[in-house]
């Protein structure tokens, strides 16, 4: 008999708020956390991404911590998950999960400081030694998937018996490094990114974490705590850059993650998709959820609020996913007008009320990964 | 026009990592993608980088590469009539 | 019903020598990686062109992972391989390379290649590709190799039926210091697929 496993609690740092609730009535205002970059050090041309303020986040931290030896980045991981360990005691059957593809990775540009600072399983080690985490962390470091992949990590493994009970922070930052290479692969878009739009050229960039508490123990499920039903993490094997035209590997991470759930595509209220505004990845999502009869489902991406957080969105989403299941709410895609993928998929355009118990989180990435988890929100 | 070529072929065989493929083995009318050197996206972004590191040339959509990238020959007369360096 | 899994086949490479099912099949001194690397992927009769643009991580993982497939997988048709690989570096050797390439605003030529091999996961779509494993993945970061973190995830994935067989590894590479241990879980084998097995295996 395997173990069910549960979200109980979430949390989110972003250039929106630093807590889920000032997130989600941002982005029922409509409010977007992009914006124009000019004259930025990060990039030779002016470029849109959505930052979070630094001087915000060190009066936010300064709340929590005043030892300030802490890198910006690990100042956003702490405070995502900070208020939940509050809540929560960690103990010898607790594990800590990083989700990131970069780390510190700023710290590469000084070349005085030691390289060990670069390695993600020490800024994870330093994360878990603040929580006083006596398990080994684990880092999930697989591109764009990683923080929903972290989720289905998560449930594995507290299915498999290691663990009984997980604390997962996901996290990215906007960098010199990654703004460069985005540009290099003339991905970035000239204007703040439109998810499945017609008029979409590219990415926009952002950064964010975004924290989650999953356990086993049922005495712990409150109002508000979903449910795991099924996870799927399916290769492409089609490319390492580009998508498969076919969608192949997402719509077999879906069918995996479905077919453990014991639910059919038509039971699913609400699909939270990757939606990046690339012209192949929206295509190739559009196909994916078309083949698999999910074209009805309301679909949206964040990345028109947040742009795209790497390591972190996947995770973040999921947490913006729980938060308009137990709001019954469904949030318009920002950056959406008209469609511009081959399928008619359905967007939304427009929020809405919509009673939502089994939702959908996916992702797609490079190296050709995908994840797919199921949820379902208890009553 | 013809030490450009060369060049050229030099350049791409460096900068694609194009194993036990020779100068001579490339002919000037070779399609570089598809059937011919077999080249894929990421590449034709790398020679994008190519003609703006060596020759000053900034192509800033990537659509325009398609003529540009068809041949050695295509390429050679681009350069030849753009470059700033 | 049979729950135990078995270690099949296993492989390592770490200074310039390549071993199968621990016996030595291929060593090369006084060469760097890049040599190295080359003329194993010659001496296991490789014929991959993609594999002399892949970064030294993706050469090392695909090297050890291709002398394990190539007599496992069948030709033209599916086989249900999961790949779980772990490191401790990440990609940082390509990071570094990759942050060289900016550093320098009068010579500021980033290079898409090399930027998409700074993810340690390209290496397993690459893997992915050549035997169109259309199949469950996943990389990871550990300070050292977690044994019992990799074990218990490959047999979880065999026992919820995510996959027939899971290929497993520890692929390190950060400038010239690297060990790769990638060895294939399936139903039957040479060797118990436990803890204790593979620790004895990696510190071999």
């Amino acid at each position: 008999m395997s173990k069910n496993c549960y979200i109980i609690q979430t949390n989110c740092v972003t250039p929106l708020g630093f807590d889920v609730n000032s997130n989600f009535e941002a982005m029922l205002n409509g409010d977007s956390g992009i914006q124009c970059h000019k004259n930025s050090p990060l990039l030779g041309s002016s470029f849109y991404a959505a930052t979070i303020d630094s001087t915000q986040l060190d009066v936010a931290f300064s709340k929590v911590e005043c030892n300030a030896e802490f890198s910006r980045l690990e100042k956003m991981l702490i405070l995502s998950l900070q208020p939940i360990i509050s809540k929560q005691k960690v103990t010898p059957k607790s594990v800590f999960i990083l989700s990131t593809t970069k780390g510190n990775i700023t710290a590469l540009e000084n070349k005085e400081y030691p390289i060990e600072g670069t390695y993600l399983s020490v800024l994870a080690k330093k994360i878990a030694l603040y929580f006083g985490f006596t398990t080994e962390p684990i880092v999930v470091s697989n591109a764009c998937v990683s923080g929903v992949l972290a989720v289905a990590v998560a449930n594995r493994m507290i299915q498999a018996g290691v663990y009984e009970e997980a604390f997962l922070v996901a996290g990215d930052e906007v960098s010199e490094f990654v703004l460069s290479g985005f540009n290099s692969f003339q991905a970035m878009s000239e204007n703040p990114c439109k998810p499945y739009d017609k008029d979409r050229n590219g990415v926009t960039l952002g950064e964010a974490t975004a924290a989650v508490y999953i356990s086993s123990d049922e005495s712990k499920i409150g109002k508000g705590s979903i449910k795991i039903l099924g996870d799927g993490s399916v290769n492409d094997a089609n490319h390492i850059s580009g998508p498969s035209r076919t969608g192949e590997g997402l719509y077999r991470s879906i069918s995996s993650a479905l077919k453990e759930a014991y639910i059919n595509p038509h039971q699913i209220d609400y699909l939270s998709a990757h939606g990046t505004a690339t012209l192949y990845n929206d295509e190739m999502e559009a196909i994916a959820f078309s083949r698999l009869g999910l074209q009805n489902v309301p679909i949206n991406s964040y990345k028109g609020f947040f742009g795209h957080t790497l390591g972190a969105s996947g995770l973040l989403e999921t947490v913006f996913a729980i938060e308009c299941a137990n709001r019954n709410q469904l949030i318009a895609s920002k950056g959406y007008n008209e469609n511009g993928v081959s399928q008619n998929i359905n967007i939304i355009h427009k929020n809405a009320k919509k009673e939502i118990t089994y939702f959908l989180k996916t992702a797609s990435g490079f190296g050709g990964c995908n994840t797919a988890v199921v949820f379902e929100k208890i009553k | 026009m013809e030490s450009l070529k060369v060049e050229l072929k030099a350049k791409i065989i460096e900068v694609l990592n194009l194993e036990d493929i020779s100068v001579e083995d490339i002919n000037d009318n070779d399609p570089l993608f598809g059937e011919g050197l077999g080249l894929d996206s990421i590449d034709a972004l790398e020679l994008i980088v190519l003609l703006d590191k060596n020759y000053g040339i900034k192509l800033t959509d990537p659509k325009d590469g398609k003529a540009i990238f068809q041949s050695v020959e295509t390429m050679a007369a681009f350069i030849a009539a753009n470059r700033k360096k | 019903m049979n729950t135990e899994n078995y270690i099949s086949k296993y492989c390592q490479i770490e200074n310039n020598t390549v071993f199968v099912n621990g016996e030595k099949l291929f060593e090369l001194k006084d060469v760097g990686f890049s040599e190295f690397i080359k003329n194993a992927y010659k001496e296991f009769e490789i014929e991959y062109p993609k594999f002399f643009k892949m970064d030294n991580l993706s050469k090392l993982a695909f090297v050890t992972s291709e002398i394990i497939l190539k007599d496992v997988c069948e030709k033209d048709q599916e086989n249900d391989i999961a790949i779980v690989f772990a490191n401790q570096s990440s990609s940082l050797d390509t990071d570094v390379k990759y942050q060289n390439s900016i550093q320098d605003k009068e010579n500021y030529f980033p290079s898409p290649a090399v930027f998409v091999y700074t993810l340690p996961n390209i290496c397993v779509g690459e893997i992915s590709i050549k035997h169109q494993l259309k199949s469950e993945n996943a990389f990871f970061v550990f300070e050292n190799f977690n044994t019992k973190f990799i074990t218990n995830y490959a047999n979880q994935l065999i026992k919820s039926r995510k996959a027939e067989s899971v290929l497993c590894g520890w692929v390190e590479f950060y400038q010239e210091k690297y060990k790769s241990f990638v060895y294939l879980v399936s139903k039957d084998g040479l060797l118990f697929h436990n803890e204790k097995n593979i620790n004895t295996l990696y510190n071999k």
